[in-house]
């Protein structure tokens, strides 16, 4: 699904991924976990295609397709989403009326036919049902005055609708109460599928309680340091990331 | 310095010009007026006559000027009243025989107006006929609302007015359909002013949604129009003010209002058209607990400009107002706001929010920003915010994350700065009307775009 050579990435010059390698298959879910400034986020966007961070090395294969020259636009239409650590708020546009524009902007580059705002009504009523949640979201001008916890479960509402191969979660668990957070990693659970990878990108092994991952990878300076199951995340709860730093100066 | 700066009222030949006209026509002004209209008038063209033309210089005026208004030729719109019933129906909502007042250049235009069915309790007409058949009221009100000395223009329109719609709704009268004023200015040849004064008066528990639209044919006009506002007590009001006038026109305009208690008033004016338009608008909470809303939106493009000029004077306890002017200017085109909150002394409780957001499409729009609050009362909230630049990178990339492409997420969050006050239009074939008019703005604007490369 997701194959990722070498990347190196930087931002203003200065250079953030220095050389990630990751495979992630059809159907799982890995977890890419790090401290702060390790460069989790910059990986996440740079798959999202934000114009700001700058490729300078390396491969990302998408369904065997170098996704680096794909506009972000084109990447969601192929089906890579990512879900915001810090979701933008977008005045004047209710939350009903932006899912329909997404899911139709998706629908018509892939040559399907578009919803009519009646039909996508529908649409929407059948992914809350699914991930358990009201329509209370539906009018609200997306993102505006919504809590952290709202900003994210909207995130996932996204997610739901959009229905995409490849889901990158970039910090959802972050600034989430133990509810919230049940609420949000309930809903992935019900979104997790044979058909769809996940990456959870998080700095907390509290979320990998509930969302139980295939692999955890420990990135660390712009690199991956140590790649395991489950069991890495429990052992990081443990111990920290200090103990991993050596290993990455060896390595390096 | 600018021959703007340097006007003088006295010397400046387009004063003593008005001055003279004034003179030459207050016999035709006040054939059948009584003598407490000629007084206003009076007043009203000796306060002109003293101010002058506002220049640059003024506080209020620092990033309008008026100067093609005060250097152009306008001669008074002729009585003969054209046929404005096509570009009526085009603007006016709802079933057909609903309550529609048409005014042509100022005057009340009666072959034109659709008001069969107005209910009990309710006048809609113009101020002339008004003056005789509603004398007591109009007396106390005409010339008592809109402050002659804030504003030139004010003056001047009290000067020259022949006429403008009268509403006046009883007490505890509810009106079901919108009561809409649609004023045409309309010019055939020369460049024409018309000084339409409006009189709308909602009496005590009086209930009704109130539509006034502005918009011209023909040729060049100046239209200079001041309406008065009164809310009795507990009367709920909801007003929608459409200027869509040619993109060659000319727009000042008072709108000045009273509150009484418990009154709650919710006001929506949309700017599309004019070259130079500005639009003072002032709210008195004069009663207890009155609860004002005043929202706005500007979309301009070419070389258009719009002055929003606004002033919510608090002068009594608890009154909550809320305030949300966005703008959207494309091209050269640029929009000024200036948001005045006065909290009078005693007005404790004072809750008054304010944000206006300006959107520039064009490295070459602009758009000016001034929040004032004068505070003299100690137990009050305010607050104020202000947003200007082009459109957040942020936002789109976050659309386009979702699948939109470029020209689609920029559109979207362009048409989201409108869509942010037109929500708030109650008036639901009046809110259709006017989003078709934002896509078709914006859509314009899009294809230019995209054909410029």
């Amino acid at each position: 699904m997701l194959e990722i050579k070498n990347l190196h990435a930087s931002v203003e010059g200065t250079e953030i991924l220095h050389g990630i390698n990751l495979k992630v298959g059809t159907g799982e879910v890995h977890a890419i976990m790090g401290p702060n400034g390790s460069g989790k986020s910059t990986l996440a966007q740079v798959l999202a295609g934000h114009p700001a961070y700058e490729v300078t090395a390396g491969q990302v294969l998408y369904d065997g397709k170098d996704v680096l020259d794909m506009a972000p636009e084109e990447r969601a239409q192929a089906g890579i989403f990512m879900a915001f650590q810090y979701p933008v708020e977008i005045r004047g546009i209710t939350n009903a009326y932006f899912l329909r524009s997404a899911v139709n902007a998706v629908r018509k580059a892939r040559g399907e036919p578009e919803y009519d705002p009646i039909d996508f009504l529908d649409v929407l009523d059948e992914k809350l049902k699914a991930i358990g949640w009201d329509d209370s979201f539906s009018n609200r001008a997306v993102n505006e005055g919504f809590s952290g916890g709202e900003k994210k479960r909207n995130e996932i509402l996204q997610m739901a609708v959009l229905e995409p191969k490849l889901a990158i979660l970039d910090e959802t668990d972050s600034g989430l109460d133990i509810d919230a957070l049940k609420t949000v990693a309930d809903a992935v659970n019900k979104l997790r599928g044979p058909q769809r990878s996940i990456v959870l990108v998080t700095h907390y092994q509290r979320l990998l309680n509930y969302i139980v991952p295939d692999h955890v990878h420990v990135l660390a300076d712009g690199r991956i340091v140590r790649s395991g199951r489950k069991e890495l995340a429990l052992e990081l709860e443990d111990k920290g990331y200090d103990w991993l730093r050596p290993q990455e100066a060896v390595a390096g | 310095m600018t021959a703007v700066a340097q006007r003088e009222p006295k010397t400046d030949p387009a004063v003593t010009r008005l001055v003279a006209e004034y003179e030459s026509a207050a016999a035709s002004l006040s054939t059948r007026s009584p003598s407490w209209v000629r007084e206003l008038r009076e007043r009203g063209i000796r306060r002109f006559a003293e101010a002058g033309f506002p220049s640059t210089k003024d506080e209020w005026w620092r990033f309008t000027s008026v100067e093609p208004i005060a250097r152009g030729r306008f001669v008074e719109a002729s009585e003969r009243l054209p046929d404005v019933s096509a570009a009526v129906r085009e603007v006016a909502v709802g079933d057909p025989g609903s309550l529609v007042a048409v005014f042509v250049n100022g005057r009340f235009a009666p072959q034109a107006s659709s008001l069969d069915r107005v209910p009990t309790g309710v006048t809609v007409g113009g101020l002339a006929a008004a003056l005789e058949s509603h004398p007591e009221v109009v007396r106390r009100y005409l010339g008592q609302v809109a402050d002659i000395e804030a504003n030139p223009f004010t003056a001047l329109n009290m000067a020259f007015f022949r006429d403008g719609a009268f509403v006046h709704v009883a007490r505890n009268v509810v009106v079901e359909q919108p009561i809409q004023l649609v004023f045409v200015s309309s010019a055939n040849g020369q460049p024409t002013v018309s000084h339409p004064r409006n009189l709308v008066v909602f009496e005590e528990g009086a209930q009704a949604s109130l539509v006034e639209q502005y918009l011209g044919s023909g040729g060049v006009s100046w239209t200079n129009v001041v309406s008065e506002l009164v809310l009795g007590e507990n009367a709920v009001v909801d007003a929608y003010r459409v200027q869509r006038e040619r993109e060659d026109a000319f727009h000042t305009a008072t709108s000045q209002s009273r509150h009484g208690r418990s009154s709650v008033y919710s006001s929506v004016v949309f700017a599309f058209g004019s070259r130079l338009s500005r639009h003072d608008i002032t709210a008195t909470l004069d009663g207890e607990g009155a609860e004002c809303t005043l929202n706005g939106l500007s979309v301009l493009r070419g070389e258009q400009h719009v002055d929003h000029h606004t002033t919510l004077e608090h002068a009594k306890p608890h009154c909550p107002s809320w305030e949300v002017f966005n703008g959207v200017f494309d091209d050269r085109s640029r929009g000024v706001f200036t948001g005045r909150i006065i909290v009078r002394p005693g007005a404790q409780r004072t809750d008054s929010k304010q944000t206006n957001n300006n959107l520039l499409l064009s490295e070459e729009a602009r758009a000016d920003s001034q929040p004032q609050l004068e505070i003299y009362a100690d137990d009050v909230k305010c607050t104020h915010g202000a947003t200007l630049g082009p459109i957040d990178s942020k936002a789109l990339f976050y659309l386009r994350s979702r699948g939109l492409d470029l020209e689609a997420a920029r559109n979207l969050l362009t048409y989201g700065f409108g869509a942010e006050v037109l929500n708030s239009v109650s008036v639901e074939p009046l809110r259709e009307q006017l989003d078709t008019l934002l896509q078709r703005r914006l859509e314009e604007g899009a294809r230019k775009r995209s054909a410029a490369g």
